[in-house]
C-alpha cells in the first residue's frame, strides 16, 4: 500500500508547499505500514527530482509526456488514475490549491474515493478513516469520517510543517501513463504567466491592504515593504472591487484562502469574510487607525495609528534589522 | 394574526438592502455635502422597478402590496431619504393617485411611463401661503372651455425638476371654497412654467426641491383627474396612502440610525469594555429597540388595511405621526451614543437626525397628524 | 444554448457559526440563507451572457439539491432571470452525493454549458464541479473567471497555479467558475420577482447512491489570545518582537 502524492512543479521547480505534502504523506504511510510514491507531472531535472526523498518519497513517478504541458483536468485526472492503481495507492495526497482543487474531486468521483479538502491535519484515526478540515471557510472545523477504501485529501498549506525525512535517493521511474480515450476539447489561445512576482499561495510573508489605504496611489508602502521582507501583496474585498488591485489578490471567503507564516494587514477593518480568509496565518500583524476595529480580535500584534505615519517607519525598522 | 412576510416580500426586501448598501452607500455622505442629485442611483432604482412597484402589471407596474413597498421604503431611507422621497412620492402620491382616480387615457398616457420607471412624477400641492391648510389653495385653474389656464406658485416640491409628470392642485371655483379645487395632470415641459432655485435644505439635501411658477400654462381639460370639483377630495385621499410611504421613510430613517449605534457601541469601548455593557447605553438601545418595533408594526398595519382595502386613514396618519417623532427621538440619541463621532459626517448618525427632521414636517406636519387623528375620535 | 447553473444555499457570509447536538449539527436559528456566492456570479455571469445573445441562448436553468427549505433561495435565481428550475428533493448530505444526484438528471437533458461554483461557503468541499466532470465524462476547466461567446465560440479565462490562460473551449463542458466572471450578483428586478410567481420549478426525487464521507463532528476554532498593542510611536518596537521573539523577520 503506497500513500500517493502530486508533487507540482513550477517551471521545472518545487515549492515548499510540494515538500509540506511530503512530510504530511510519510506520516500517514508509517501508519498504514506503506511507504509514499511522488509523482511528477512535466518536464523536471533528476536533481530536482531527487530533493523529494529528503522529505520521504521512496519512489518518484516521472511523466514527461508532451501531452501534459496543458492542464487538461480529464487527462491529468485518467493518467493519476493510472499511476494510482498502478502504485496501489490507499490515499492520494494533493495541495489544496487551485490545482489540487480543479484534480481531487474528479479523481474522487472516478475512483470512488472520498475526498476530503482542505484537511489540516493528520487523521486521528484510520481505521475508521477521521480527519479534521476547515468548513464555513476557516469560521469552524470538522471531523470527516471517510467510508471508502481509497482517499484522496488536500492538505490546507502551512497546517503540517515540513519535516526532513532520512531517506535514500527516491527510485526514479519513467512512465508514460495510459490516457486512451481521453481527448482534449479545448486549446490554449494566450495566457499570461506570472513571472519574477511572489504567488500568494507561495508567500512565506504577505502584506495585505483594504479600504483604509484610501487609495491605490498608497500602495507604494505596501509593495516597498513587501519586496524588502520577500512578501507577496494581497487586499481586500472592496479593494478589489474599487479596481484598485486585481481581482487575483482579493484574500477573504469570496477570494483566496491564505495561510502563511506572518500576515501583515494595514487599513483592513476586519470584516467576517476576510478573517475567513487569513485566520489560519500563523501570526497576524495588523495596522489600524481605529483602535475598535475588529482586525485586533484576531491578530497577534496590533499598530494603532495611521498607515501613512506607520509603514514607511515599518519598512525603515526593517531595514535597519536587515542591514544591521 | 400572522406576522410572517410572505417569500416575496422577503425577496423585495433584500433587493432594496441590497441596492442601497451598494449602490447609494458609497457616495450619499459626498451627495448630501453638495446637494447633488441622485440621477445615477434614481435610474437604476427605476431599472429595478421600484419607482413603480405597486402599481397594476396591466400599465408595466410591479404589481406588489403595500407591505413590499414599506420594507422596501424602510431599507432605502436606512441608507438614504433623498432617494426613499422620490420612490414615494412616485408610488402612494402620483400612480397610486392616476391609478386609483384617472380614466382609461390619462391611465395609458400618463400612468403607464411612471409605472415602468421611465418617467418620473411630481404631486403640487404646498404653497407659499398654503401649507398645511390644503383648502386655502391660491393656484388657480380657470375654465376656459376646452382647457385650464393655471397661474400661482407652488412650494417645496419634491422631484420639481426631475420629474416629467405633474399633478397639480388648484382653485377653479373659489366661491365654492375647496370644493371648487381640481387635481390636473400637466406636462412639466408646458410653456410657461418656471422653477425657482433649487432649496439649500438642512436634510434630505440631495433631493430635488424647488418651488414651481405656473404664468398662463394652458393644460387640456382632459387632463382633469376626476369630477369637476374633486381636487380636494382628490389630494387629502392620495395623502392618507402617502402617509404610508413617509411614515416607513421615517422608520428607516429610525433604524438606520439604530443599527449604526448598536454596532458602534459593541465596538468602542470605554472604562475597560464596550459601552453596549454600560448601563447608560444599553437602556438607551432598549427603549429605541421599543420605538422601531412599535413605529414598524404601525406601518404595517396601515399597509395591511390598504392591501385588504379597508379603511387606513386614521392608522396611516397614526403611523406618519409616531414614526416621525420617534425617528427624530432615535436618530438623536444614535448621535449622542456615538459621541463626538456622531457629530462628524463620517458615522452618518447625523445626516440621518438632519434627515429625521422633515420627516415631522412634510406631507402633513406631526400637528396635522394629530388633527386629523383626534377629528376621526370626535366624529 | 442552454445553460445550466447549480446553485446551493448556505449560510449567509456574515453568519456567526454555532453548531447544536453536542456540535453534531449546524445550528440553523437565526441563520439566513442565501445563494452560494459563486453560483450567484455565475447565474449573474449566465444571464448577461443570455441578454447579449439576441436569443442564441434558449434558456438558463439552475438546479439545486436540496429539501423544501431551498425553495426560496430558488426563487430567487428565477427572479434574477433564471428561465426554469429543477430541485432535487434530497438531503445534500455530501459532495458525491450531490454530484452523483446532479448527474443523473444532467445526463437526461441537454445542456451545452453547466456552471457551477469553484467553493461553497459552508462545507467548503470545491469538489461538485469537478466530480461532475467524471461521472458525465464531459471536459471541465477550473477557477474560471471569465466566459465569453464570440461568433458562437466559446472562451473562457482560467487560473492556474502562477497565472491566466484564455482558452477556446468546444461544448459540453463543465466550467467550475471562481470570483470575477461576473463584478457583481444581479439584483432580481420586481419585474423578475413577479415572473418568478410562474416560472416552471420541477422537483425530481433523488436516486439511490452511497455517500463516500460524513461528518462527525464540528468544532470552533480556539479563541485568539489578546492582540498585544504598540502605539504610532512605537512601530519599531514591534519589529524588534517579530525578529527576535517571534522570529518572523
Amino acid at each position: 500500500m503506497t500513500v500517493l502524492v502530486y508533487t507540482e512543479n513550477r517551471e521545472g521547480k518545487f515549492k515548499k508547499a510540494t515538500f509540506e505534502l511530503l512530510s504530511y504523506a510519510e506520516e500517514l504511510a508509517k501508519n498504514i505500514n506503506g511507504e509514499v510514491v511522488a509523482l511528477s507531472i512535466g518536464n523536471v531535472s533528476s536533481d530536482e527530482l531527487n530533493k523529494l526523498g529528503n522529505y520521504g518519497a521512496k519512489k518518484v513517478v516521472s511523466v514527461t509526456d508532451e501531452q501534459f504541458s496543458l492542464l487538461d483536468n480529464k487527462l491529468y485526472i485518467k493518467a493519476i488514475e493510472d499511476v494510482a492503481k498502478k502504485e496501489n495507492a490507499s490515499i492520494l495526497v494533493m495541495a489544496d490549491n487551485l490545482s489540487g482543487r480543479a484534480l481531487a474531486p474528479g479523481l474522487s468521483a472516478k475512483l470512488k474515493a472520498g475526498l476530503v479538502s482542505g484537511v489540516v491535519a493528520v487523521p486521528s484515526s484510520y481505521e475508521p478513516f477521521v480527519i479534521k478540515k476547515k468548513v464555513f471557510t476557516g469560521k469552524a472545523f470538522a471531523d470527516v469520517k471517510v467510508n471508502s477504501e481509497v482517499k484522496v485529501l488536500t492538505l490546507s498549506q502551512n497546517s503540517y510543517g515540513i519535516k526532513d525525512a532520512t531517506s535514500d535517493t527516491p527510485q526514479i521511474e519513467e512512465y508514460k501513463p495510459d490516457t486512451s480515450g481521453v481527448e482534449s476539447k479545448f486549446k490554449l489561445v494566450s495566457e499570461e504567466l506570472v513571472t519574477g512576482k511572489l504567488l500568494l499561495s507561495d508567500a512565506e510573508i504577505v502584506v495585505s491592504g483594504g479600504r483604509g489605504m484610501k487609495s491605490s496611489e498608497n500602495w507604494h508602502l505596501l509593495e516597498e515593504l513587501a519586496q524588502l521582507l520577500g512578501a507577496a501583496t494581497a487586499c481586500s474585498r472592496p479593494v478589489s472591487d474599487e479596481g484598485w488591485r486585481p481581482h487575483d489578490e482579493h484574500v477573504g471567503q469570496t477570494g483566496k484562502i491564505i495561510a502563511p507564516t506572518l500576515y501583515i494587514a494595514s487599513g483592513i477593518s476586519g470584516a467576517i469574510q476576510h478573517v475567513g480568509g487569513i485566520s489560519s496565518s500563523k501570526v497576524i500583524v495588523a495596522i489600524n487607525k481605529d483602535p475598535d476595529a475588529p482586525i485586533f480580535e484576531v491578530a497577534d500584534y496590533g499598530i494603532v495609528g495611521d498607515f501613512q505615519k506607520v509603514l514607511p517607519e515599518f519598512t525603515n525598522a526593517i531595514k535597519e534589522i536587515k542591514g544591521a | 394574526m400572522n406576522f410572517e412576510f410572505t417569500e416575496e416580500q422577503k425577496m423585495i426586501q433584500q433587493a432594496a438592502k441590497d441596492f442601497a448598501e451598494r449602490e447609494l452607500l458609497p457616495d450619499v455622505i459626498e451627495r448630501d455635502t453638495k446637494s447633488e442629485f441622485p440621477s445615477e442611483h434614481i435610474k437604476k432604482l427605476s431599472e429595478l422597478g421600484f419607482l413603480g412597484m405597486m402599481a397594476d402589471p396591466k400599465y408595466d407596474g410591479g404589481g406588489m402590496d403595500t407591505i413590499s413597498y414599506v420594507l422596501a421604503m424602510e431599507e432605502i431611507s436606512k441608507i438614504d431619504s433623498s432617494v426613499a422621497v422620490v420612490m414615494s412620492v412616485c408610488n402612494s402620491l402620483v400612480n397610486w393617485g392616476i391609478e386609483k382616480f384617472g380614466n382609461e387615457e390619462q391611465k395609458e398616457k400618463y400612468l403607464r411611463p411612471l409605472a415602468s420607471g421611465q418617467k418620473i412624477g411630481a404631486f403640487l400641492l404646498s404653497e407659499p401661503e398654503a401649507g398645511s391648510d390644503a383648502t386655502k389653495q391660491r393656484t388657480t385653474a380657470e375654465d376656459k372651455g376646452d382647457h385650464y389656464l393655471l397661474n400661482g406658485t407652488k412650494n417645496w416640491i419634491t422631484n420639481a425638476n426631475c420629474a416629467s409628470t405633474y399633478i397639480v392642485i388648484a382653485q377653479t371655483h373659489p366661491d365654492k371654497g375647496h370644493k371648487g379645487i381640481n387635481a390636473i395632470i400637466v406636462d412639466k415641459d408646458t410653456p410657461g412654467i418656471t422653477l425657482g432655485p433649487h432649496e439649500d435644505k438642512m436634510g434630505m439635501r440631495s433631493s430635488d426641491t424647488h418651488s414651481v411658477m405656473f404664468n398662463d400654462v394652458k393644460v387640456p381639460k382632459e387632463n382633469r383627474i376626476g369630477e369637476d370639483g374633486f381636487g380636494f377630495s382628490f389630494a387629502m385621499k392620495t395623502l392618507d396612502g402617502g402617509r404610508i410611504g413617509i411614515a416607513s421613510q421615517a422608520l428607516g430613517i429610525a433604524s438606520g440610525a439604530f443599527e449604526r449605534a448598536v454596532n458602534y457601541s459593541k465596538e468602542r469601548k470605554a472604562f475597560g469594555t464596550e459601552i453596549v455593557n454600560h448601563q447608560a447605553i444599553a437602556f438607551k438601545l432598549a427603549d429605541m429597540a421599543v420605538k422601531i418595533e412599535n413605529a414598524r408594526n404601525l406601518c404595517l398595519k396601515a399597509a395591511w388595511l390598504k392591501d385588504q382595502g379597508q379603511p387606513y386613514g386614521y392608522i396611516s396618519a397614526m403611523a406618519k405621526l409616531y414614526c416621525a417623532d420617534i425617528s427624530m427621538e432615535v436618530t438623536t440619541e444614535a448621535v449622542q451614543i456615538h459621541g463626538g463621532y456622531g457629530y462628524v459626517k463620517e458615522y452618518h448618525v447625523e445626516r440621518l437626525m438632519r434627515e429625521a427632521k422633515l420627516t415631522q414636517i412634510y406631507e402633513g406636519t406631526s400637528e396635522i397628524q394629530k388633527i386629523v387623528i383626534s377629528r376621526m375620535l370626535t366624529r | 444554448m442552454k445553460i445550466l447553473v447549480c446553485i446551493s444555499d448556505v449560510p449567509d457570509t456574515t453568519t456567526k457559526i454555532k453548531f447544536s447536538n453536542e456540535n453534531k449539527e449546524l445550528d440553523k436559528t437565526g441563520i439566513q440563507w442565501i445563494i452560494n456566492p459563486w453560483d450567484e456570479l455565475s447565474l449573474t455571469r449566465a444571464i448577461e451572457l443570455k441578454e447579449a445573445s439576441g436569443g442564441k441562448i434558449e434558456s438558463i436553468t439552475v438546479i439545486n439539491v436540496g429539501q423544501k427549505g431551498s425553495e426560496p433561495t430558488i426563487r430567487k435565481a428565477l427572479a434574477m432571470g433564471a428561465d426554469n428550475a429543477i430541485r432535487i428533493d434530497a438531503e445534500p448530505k455530501e459532495a458525491y452525493y450531490v454530484a452523483y444526484q446532479l448527474a443523473e438528471v444532467i445526463k437526461s437533458k441537454d445542456f451545452d454549458i453547466v456552471l457551477t461554483g469553484l467553493d461553497s461557503a459552508d462545507y467548503n468541499g470545491s469538489s461538485v464541479g469537478g466530480m461532475l466532470g467524471e461521472l458525465l465524462d464531459i471536459t471541465n476547466v477550473s477557477a474560471i473567471s471569465a466566459l465569453n461567446i464570440e461568433d458562437d465560440k466559446v472562451f473562457v479565462n482560467r487560473e492556474i497555479e502562477g497565472g491566466t490562460q484564455k482558452l477556446e473551449i468546444q461544448t459540453p463542458f463543465i466550467a467550475v467558475v471562481q470570483k470575477g466572471i461576473a463584478i457583481e450578483p444581479r439584483i432580481p428586478a420586481m419585474r423578475g420577482i413577479m415572473q418568478a410567481r410562474t416560472k416552471p420549478l420541477e422537483v425530481v426525487s433523488p436516486v439511490d447512491t452511497d455517500c463516500l464521507t460524513e461528518n462527525l463532528v464540528y468544532e470552533l476554532p480556539q479563541p485568539k489570545g489578546a492582540c498585544k498593542k504598540f502605539s504610532e510611536e512605537n512601530v519599531s518596537e514591534l519589529v524588534e518582537v517579530l525578529h527576535k521573539e517571534a522570529k518572523l523577520i
